[in-house]
């Protein structure tokens, strides 16, 4: 006798906690055996793009923050270096730094996020309240330079808000000799941990060919061992000057994008220090008064100052007509802003290429023929935060 | 090819009746194309050696609607090989169905969804097309440049109904929007009111 089998449809979220947000995957399962797999994003979708075009540069900067909001100011980043390229005007040194610095910090943000709750979805409870800690740490860094922990607004076409409180240098210098150790005792708990090998290796591989057709950067286009890193490929503000090195993976699975992301967070400290050191006092954004707005004691005293200021949170400065594209390497990929201004203070148009959305949409691809089991493994590997996946 | 010169050069040599500008500016290249040709065109620049842009990045639409051909398709395209960025352009009407590259680019399948379901631009031979970004049912298309900001409907839960209801949108205010540019510097409708008053008097 032969019994007729149905596939059996499984919805996936939006609520499930691995889904890593508000992922709706339409799943269809041969036994435990995914067959197929169906996304539904934009439950997230806030317009972001139409925000921006009715708003002045300045009042969009707020927006990039809450696309990836584990890393924010790596966006912030790179609609200020877009914007900065239309005007064509020049970063001072000391902002280009402070830039850097805090875009590590968002790539240690967000790296530690993904590799602890990625081990949470294979079972390990414990990395993520270790990680927790240092990720608060870096969050009152956050604090302090911009006002908020999470939303910082901190970066301007021309350089930042203002400039580091007293001590926040030192903190940050002191952080990054406790920190490696913190990695290491992560490592400790994951790298040779049997059960997390078991869940990771040689799942979700990615080939370098597949890498290039589904538009994958950051780290899945590392993993598969594709060295391509914006930061040394096409340096942006001080990168040039650094020393650091790209962790490349070899079999492109799971795994080795969690070695991947490991040790990026080394190169990060790294990085941070050489910046620490290299900094000096100086102008943090750039002194042409009709881009940024002038100190609070000079509206005081001088009437140009004062216009200035009056005209740029009105009105907000214009940017010639023109067109660009300008990548960032994110934590998660590159982010590009593809910017098109009028000449006017409004943006005509700002697409966001957020690397998340290539990276989801190859879940179809990625899954197919695995288990049940591994989809959370998979969807923890590709590092999907849905701010950015639905703008 | 090493530079952006000669990539210009060979482009336009290879594909000579394809290609209508090419242009080079803040270190990408910038090409503008038929729609006819764009399927010929991407293949060119995928698989010559001296090109390599194996990566598509993204696919967007710029909306000009006082045009009279309405929207400009854009693609965005990356070499690794070269380190080079390259974006391809071309204008089309309103109605107009245009090729898609899903075939030689498996990423571009979702980017053209999101520009059909943002500007409602459709796609020939693309194996979904479905709306991704806006809710189920949702009607119109967001990054026109026609659609209000507002928005045209809301939803809210109905205690009455003890289900989620969809409505147009009602604003205790009106969105404002300020014209903000500065008089002394000339805004077009002064000048022109001043214009105007000369003529009169």
């Amino acid at each position: 006798m032969t019994k007729k089998i149905k596939n059996l449809n499984l919805n996936f979220g939006p609520q499930h906690p691995a889904a890593h947000g508000v992922l709706r995957l339409i799943l269809e399962l041969d036994g435990e055996v995914v067959e197929k797999a169906d996304p539904h994003i934009g439950l997230l979708h806030r317009g972001t793009e139409k925000l921006i075009e009715n708003k002045t540069y300045m009042q969009a900067v707020p927006y990039f923050d809450r696309l990836d909001y584990v890393a924010p100011m790596n966006q912030e980043h790179a609609f200020a270096l877009a914007v900065e390229k239309i005007l064509k005007i020049d970063v001072p040194i000391r902002a280009q730094y402070i830039r850097v610095i805090f875009c590590e910090i968002g790539r240690i943000l967000s790296h530690i996020l993904n590799v602890t709750t990625q081990a949470l979805d294979v079972g390990a409870l414990t990395p993520s309240l270790w990680g927790f800690e240092e990720r608060e740490t870096l969050m009152t860094f956050y604090e302090r330079a911009s006002g908020s922990r999470l939303h910082a607004n901190y970066f301007r076409a021309g350089g930042v808000h203002q400039d580091l409180p007293k001590g926040l240098e030192e903190d940050i210098a002191k952080f990054c000799e406790t920190f490696p150790k913190i990695i290491n005792d992560l490592e400790s708990l994951l790298t040779d941990n049997r059960i997390f090998k078991q869940r990771n290796v040689d799942i979700g591989i990615v080939t370098k060919q597949d890498a290039l057709d589904y538009s994958f950067s950051g780290v899945m286009i590392r993993g598969s061992g594709v060295p391509w890193d914006l930061r040394k490929s096409q340096p942006y503000d001080c990168y040039e000057t650094l020393d650091f090195k790209i962790p490349v993976g070899k079999n492109g699975d799971c795994y080795d994008r969690y070695l991947c992301r490991i040790e990026e967070m080394k190169e990060s400290v790294s990085i941070i220090k050489q910046c620490l050191s290299k900094m000096e006092k100086g102008p943090i954004k750039s002194l042409d008064g009709k881009i940024s707005p002038p100190p609070k004691a000079e509206i005081k005293q001088s009437m140009e100052a004062l216009i200035h200021h009056f005209k740029l949170f009105t009105e907000g400065y214009r940017v010639p007509k023109d067109e660009i594209y300008t990548a960032v390497e994110a934590p998660k990929g590159e982010f590009g802003v593809y910017l098109i201004s009028d000449g006017s203070s409004k943006p005509y148009k700002c697409k966001i290429r957020a690397p998340g959305f290539s990276h989801l949409q190859s879940m179809d691809y990625l899954i197919k023929g695995h288990m049940l089991a591994d989809v959370p493994a998979v969807l923890g590997s590709l590092d999907i935060v849905f701010g950015e996946v639905d703008r | 090819m090493r530079n952006l010169e000669d990539l210009e050069k060979k482009i336009n040599s290879e594909l000579t009746t394809k290609i209508n500008n090419t242009e080079i500016k803040h270190n990408q290249i910038y090409i503008e194309t038929d729609k006819e040709d764009i399927i010929d065109v991407t293949l060119f620049l995928k698989t010559n050696q001296d090109t390599k842009f194996k990566q598509l990045i993204d696919i967007t639409v710029v909306d000009y609607p006082e045009n009279n051909q309405r929207f400009e398709v854009v693609y965005l395209f990356l070499s690794h090989e070269f380190n080079q960025r390259l974006i391809v352009k071309y204008s089309i009407g309103e109605n107009e169905v245009i090729p898609s590259l899903t075939n030689i680019f498996p990423s571009a399948n979702w980017m053209e969804r999101e520009v059909f379901d943002m500007y409602g631009v459709s796609f020939i031979d693309h194996p979904d097309l479905r709306r991704i970004l806006t809710d189920y049912g949702f009607e119109g298309h967001p990054l026109r440049k026609d659609f209000p900001l507002t928005g045209h409907s809301e939803v809210r839960y109905s205690e009455d109904k003890k289900k989620v209801i969809s409505e147009p949108v009602k604003l205790e205010q009106n969105y404002r929007n300020f014209d903000y540019e500065s008089p002394w510097e000339g805004t077009k409708y002064i000048r022109e009111k001043i214009e105007n008053n000369d003529k009169k008097n």
